[in-house]
């Protein structure tokens, strides 16, 4: 079958069988192999990419179910600016080791602090307990994501610190 | 979370803080692992695997495969044995089935390798291959394996009559047995160490592709090993060794698990063989939890003599090592126990003896992995139990107990009871540090009130020796390789460096820790300096990374080569300065003339210099190259003193790790950082195996573990926040008194969890319980019924 | 990694586009909703559909809404969504105790409540949950609408009340003031339930009028503890009453032994579980939260 699927900005129309997973068209049919996979059971969460702006495991999703959808990996997380506070957040605090869990780590992380920019320690660890690391302990990685919060926040105070004073009083 | 210190966006000119220069590619996706590797023309492989434990193969018929549109070529048993490759040798003197010939051993051992277009494929066509099995009875429960009528595992052995693999003892028996019976108190305790399994995020694999017209065979693979894998592969499929080079890309993790050659591989390089293409294969999580190199299965039986006011005098252990249907554990030669025989730990013991005897068992073949320093974890879970169950005795609290028979620091170097020289030490000071930041005493006071209450709270110590780094090579080899690691250092005419390492990062960092040794030595930016591993064509000859090696030995070896340049450097200069090289004197990055500071030459200007049409003294040869193949003197000794605190639940069982405190002495650390990164990771490790970690077998040989939803790994939920500490004892024969830490925090960290589980479980008359410390096991040690957790709960 | 048998795949646009595809290719399709239930199956080849008829884009069943004094939960609500939903939370707290423990956050983006109820894993925490508030299963033919409830629906391990040819399309509560909670004990985060008992109460003045008692992954017939249920209401909810309630609950299920726990471990638990719900769903009666 025929899917058209809008990966990182760029729209990729691919012929596909339809059980076809995701991580694998992903890796296999776009190159992209930052994404990775560990486990066939949904447990390990190496594989988490976005789906219209959700974070979900890429190995318990069809191709087929992303048909006219937009996905957004790790090789979309950087910018024309440079890279994203959370990429930036693991390497200062290093959230990373062997790198297998990373890509998957960062995409929740980037999802979390869109929804809640201020997160607290146990908010990052239930937020990541899906996905497992075996190198970090998971410290570095909370760090790490507090680390982007906090960088956000203090760009946040610097770019729009005016408007937020406006805002405030109004 | 705990602070510390925030880590600097400069680097520093050798040891110091300093980020990751591997990150960049892993941040940005593109870091390059095995099955990222895609080459023009690759095919996929499958493994078709038995679903029996212990069966007689009667027929394998693989036509309708054969006949699938996408299938190139179905691999049997009988068509390696045409070959000579249906067995190979493994690391401890046995034979391993590449694929079954004649009977399967285990669940999930390999039965047929199919080559496809494409992975779904490969996949689809391992249903088409159908196998005629009989079934046998199998052996599952260790203990039963040397009964006269337990089934016989390896028939394939002429003459071979019962599951018996070897016995092996260390330590003065007869001293042993005098000093127990003149002790005041001896405590017993059985205890397992289950099976458990390194389980790496990412699985093993390789892309083996064998160029037909040049004859090399190229194999991107997933090894902690490169070079020891060519050489086997050179032995084992007779493609001369210059014509065999292994490329260990990225590794997504290892821990003891690449460091094995799987049937896998072998079967790809056949693929490759027969289709004239590079075939890929990757094995699936199941694939890996079943059939790869586990860790552990030793069943112990400890005893542990003292005087009436807990004076320890000496330990007496037996040991029933499951290794399953192959004898493949990963081992140096002379140790097939590996160094279980620093069993006496951190105390100073009149006398222990052990013995070990290793069986057969329709398991899969492994045994020796998951960061566990050649069974050492094994060791230190053994006398931190045994000290606990002791302490238990004697009514002593178990950090007053440690504190009071600990060596003390005067004692080193120490040779212990069974003959280990133990390089450097402050125990003491160690465990007084982590006391002190768990806050113990009051620690204590809340317990007491908490029980009370009838709350169970349970505050628990280990304290660890490790002994990393092997060889020296003359008592260290593996499949008679020398325990030796190298390193091969270039300056570059414009002063940046080039290092070839014989190790193998698996996350580790070595990109960065081992740009810093040489920082440190040359006085050149670690930004400055490209680190190449992993691949053999471009690498000198190692055995590789695993048992904390990589610093203590291919470390060792970069500073002592990145020395010879030094020392080559200050010929050059003299040249350059025409003074005598005795004249000039080091400092970090130039030579200088004594007494004329101003008079120097820095390194950039003498690596242009040794490349330039200088005029060099006679018998002195141009550039600023230098290469160390090190041959350790001995291992290094990194200690530990942990802490850990829990709370359980009554009613349900279950455990909460409240908090971890770990002091770790790794003698000098190269860069912090990174080494805490690696404590955290095997304190997880630790909270993994002591609470969850488990591969149990129904009476089928069934494995009860072989997914990631019954194989339970620590999530960021059950993880405190770890709480470090450090102490710094140089190791005196390192060349940087670096002593290696890769595997410290999951060789301690055991230990302390259970013991505090245990200690919650104190006022319920409760001495002992093995490990995984599930919900279930905690509640039925409560009730007086623990679990066998190395058995099907029944 | 593991991938699954080929399968012809179909896209609904609707309810019902999806039952004529149903139809059309008859028993050995399947309706795949978020499929973190069913892929993982069909890549360890455990399950083996001709076809998949996709419901993800049905938009009209992923609504979280309150209609004729009953809360309705579509069957494509995302579980994050349920967890998300302060009006699900407000009337019925089991839900979000229960979801907070349902897998892990990623899974529960995409995982759905109506493909969990289909699913019908004897350690499912939703069908406990929805047992214990009385909930009602909206299904749909292509000969119309039928409401079986939920207790009814799940009729064993893995099976259900749904025909061939029939969708899940909704979830409904009475609203009648009722308090409830969840309590799950695990081996780790987002492990199966060793064990888990729900509990929903309906006062009258001090007298229990309605109790509900849902009970996972201990073979209780139904999901529910029917006899201590009946053994509660009419009466207070005093402590040594929740407590022998409880210790009912244990007596009437059926747990068999895995590596999660023996059989006497597992009935432990669920007279722990029981009491504790049962006692967390009192304190909310009370204003706690």
């Amino acid at each position: 079958m025929q899917i058209t699927v809008d990966v990182n900005g760029k729209s990729y129309a691919r012929e596909i069988e339809p059980r076809l997973l995701l991580v694998h068209f992903l890796r296999d049919d776009l190159d992209l192999t930052g994404t990775h996979w560990g486990c066939d059971t949904s447990n390990c969460g190496v594989c988490v990419v976005w789906l219209d702006e959700v974070p979900v495991k890429s190995c318990t999703v069809l191709a087929a179910m992303v048909d006219g959808k937009s996905v957004r990996t790790v090789e979309g997380l950087a910018s024309t600016e440079g890279l994203d506070p959370v990429q930036r957040g693991f390497t200062q605090c290093h959230g990373l080791q062997c790198g297998f869990c990373t890509s998957g780590m960062m995409m929740t992380a980037r999802a979390l602090l869109d929804s809640n920019p201020d997160p607290t320690e146990p908010e990052i660890r239930a937020a990541i307990s899906g996905q497992l690391c075996r190198c970090t302990g998971y410290e570095n990685i909370v760090r790490s994501i507090r680390w982007a919060a906090e960088y956000e926040a203090a760009e946040a105070a610097t770019d729009f610190g005016d408007d937020l004073d406006e805002e405030v009083t109004a | 979370m705990t602070a510390t210190e925030p880590n600097p966006a400069t680097t520093p000119m050798g040891y110091g803080r300093m980020l990751r220069k591997e990150d960049a590619r892993f941040l940005r996706g593109r870091g390059r692992y095995v099955d990222d590797v895609k080459l023009p023309g690759m095919l996929y492989g499958a493994v078709l695997r038995s679903p029996y434990a212990h069966a007689r193969i009667l027929s394998v018929d693989a036509s309708a495969a054969e006949g699938h549109p996408k299938v190139l070529a179905v691999i049997t048993g009988e068509t390696l044995d045409a070959m000579g490759l249906a067995w190979m040798p493994t690391m401890s003197q046995d034979v391993q089935a590449v694929l079954a010939t004649d009977k399967v051993r285990f669940q999930g051992q390999e039965v047929a390798f199919v080559v496809a277009e494409d992975r779904y494929a490969a996949r689809d066509a391992l249903e088409l291959i159908s196998v005629d099995y009989e079934p046998l009875p199998p052996l599952v429960d260790a203990k039963r394996a040397l009964d006269p009528d337990a089934p016989l595992i390896r028939d394939d052995v002429k003459g071979r009559v019962n599951n018996h693999i070897f016995d092996w003892e260390t330590g003065d028996k007869a001293k042993t047995d005098e000093v127990f019976a003149g002790a005041d108190v001896v405590v017993t305790q059985d205890m397992l160490y289950p099976r458990v399994h390194p389980a790496p995020l990412e699985t093993c694999g390789t892309v083996a592709d064998l160029d037909p017209v040049s004859g090399k065979l190229t194999m991107w693979t997933t090894t902690q090993a490169p070079h020891a894998h060519r050489t086997v592969y050179a032995l084992v499929a007779g493609i001369p060794e210059h014509k065999i080079r292994i490329v260990a890309p990225d590794l997504g993790g290892g821990f003891g698990n690449k460091v094995g050659i799987y049937p896998g591989y072998l079967c790809s390089i056949v693929g490759s063989i027969l289709t004239g293409k590079p075939v890929k294969w990757m094995e699936d999580r199941s694939e890996n939890l079943m059939s790869t190199s586990f860790a552990r299965d030793y069943h112990m039986h400890g005893e542990i003599a003292s005087t009436k006011d807990g004076k320890i005098l000496g330990l007496r252990v037996k040991v029933l090592a499951d290794h399953g249907a192959f004898n493949g554990t990963a081992q140096p030669t002379k140790f097939p126990a590996g160094f279980f025989g620093v069993f006496t730990g951190s105390y100073d013991l009149r006398a222990a003896h052990c013995e070990v005897t290793g069986v057969y068992t329709n398991k899969a073949p492994g045994g020796v992995a998951y960061a566990c320093s050649f069974r050492i974890t094994e060791a230190v879970y053994l006398v931190e139990r045994m000290v606990d169950c002791l302490a238990y005795e004697l009514g002593v609290d178990p950090a007053e107990l440690r504190m009071r028979n600990l060596l003390r620091a005067e004692q080193f170097p120490y040779t212990c009871a069974t003959g280990w020289e133990y390089d450097s030490g402050d125990y003491p000071r160690a465990l007084r540090m982590a006391l002190d930041m768990a806050g113990y005493d009051e620690l204590r006071r809340e317990q007491a009130e908490k029980r009370e209450r009838g709350e169970l709270m349970g505050i628990g110590i280990s304290f660890f020796t490790e002994a990393v780094g092997a060889g020296p090579r003359k008592h260290m080899d593996i499949m008679g390789l020398g325990m030796a690691d190298a390193a091969e250092l270039r300056v570059h005419p414009t002063g940046k460096a080039v290092l070839r390492l014989s190790c193998m990062s698996q996350g580790q960092g070595h990109q960065t820790t081992f740009a810093q040794i040489v920082g440190e030595e040359l006085g050149i930016s670690p930004d400055d300096i490209e680190v190449v591993q992993g691949d053999t064509d471009q690498t000198p000859f190692g055995l590789g990374t695993y048992g904390s090696r990589s610093t203590p030995v291919s470390g060792a070896a970069t500073a002592v080569a990145a020395r010879k340049v030094r020392d080559r450097a200050k010929i050059v200069a003299s040249a350059m300065l025409e003074v005598s090289p005795d004249d000039l004197e080091w400092e970090k990055g130039r030579w200088f003339v004594k007494g004329d500071p101003e008079q120097g030459r820095t390194i950039t200007e003498i690596a242009l210099a040794a490349h330039s049409s200088l005029e060099l003294p006679e018998g002195i040869e141009g550039h600023l190259d230098a290469s160390c193949v090190y041959n350790p003197p001995n291992l290094t000794y990194p200690f530990g003193a942990y802490v850990c605190v829990v709370d359980v639940d009554r009613d349900t069982g279950r455990v909460r790790v409240r908090r971890f405190i770990a002091v770790d002495d790794c003698g000098v650390r190269i860069n912090p950082m990174i080494v805490e990164g690696q404590v955290h990771g095997g304190l997880a490790d630790g909270i993994g195996m002591a609470l969850m970690e488990g591969m149990a077998f129904d009476g089928d040989g069934n494995h009860l573990g072989g997914s990631f939803m019954d194989y339970l790994l620590p999530t960021s939920m059950e993880c405190p926040s770890w709480e470090l500490g450090e102490t710094v004892t140089p190791s005196p024969h390192h060349p940087i008194g670096a002593k290696g830490v890769g595997e410290s925090a999951t060789v301690g960290s055991p230990p302390a969890v259970v013991n505090a589980v245990l200690d919650a479980l104190k006022p319920l008359g409760v001495r002992h319980a093995d490990m995984p410390l599930t919900p279930a096991a905690v509640w039925s040690a409560m009730q007086g019924t623990p679990l066998r957790t190395d058995l099907a709960i029944g | 990694m593991q991938v699954p048998a080929q399968f012809q795949y179909e896209k609904a646009t609707s309810v019902g586009h999806a039952l004529r595809l149903l139809a059309k290719y008859g028993a050995e399709s399947r309706v795949v909703a978020g499929g973190h239930s069913l892929l993982p199956m069909m890549k360890l080849r455990l399950a083996q559909p001709e076809a998949l008829i996709d419901i993800n884009d049905l938009d009209e069943l992923a609504l979280i809404r309150v209609d004729d004094g009953e809360l309705c939960v579509g069957a494509m609500v995302r579980h994050a969504a349920l967890l998300d939903s302060a009006v699900a939370g407000e009337h019925f707290p089991i839900f979000h105790d229960a979801e907070r423990v349902i897998a892990d956050p990623i899974v529960r983006n995409r995982g759905t409540v109506g493909g969990s109820l289909c699913q019908a894993d004897p350690s499912e925490d939703l069908s406990a949950a929805f047992c214990a508030v009385r909930a009602t299963a909206v299904i749909e033919g292509l000969g119309g609408r039928r409401t079986v409830p939920v207790r009814e629906f799940l009729v064993g391990p893995y099976e259900t009340v749904l025909a061939g040819g029939e969708i899940l399309v909704e979830i409904r509560v009475p609203i009648e003031g009722s308090v409830s909670a969840y309590e799950k004990v695990d081996r780790r985060a987002g492990d199966w339930a060793v064990a888990a008992a729900g509990a929903a109460v309906r006062f009258d003045g001090e007298t229990l009028a309605e109790v509900g008692i849902g009970l996972t992954a201990v073979g209780a017939t139904n999901f529910v503890a029917v006899e201590a249920e009946d053994f509660l209401r009419g009466g207070p909810a005093t402590a040594g009453r929740i407590t022998e309630a409880a210790s009912i609950a244990a007596r009437h299920c059926n747990p068999y032994a895995d590596q999660r726990g023996p059989v006497a471990y597992k009935r432990s638990l669920v007279a722990t579980l029981t009491a504790r719900a049962l006692t967390r769903a009192v304190a909310r009666h009370h204003g706690e939260r």
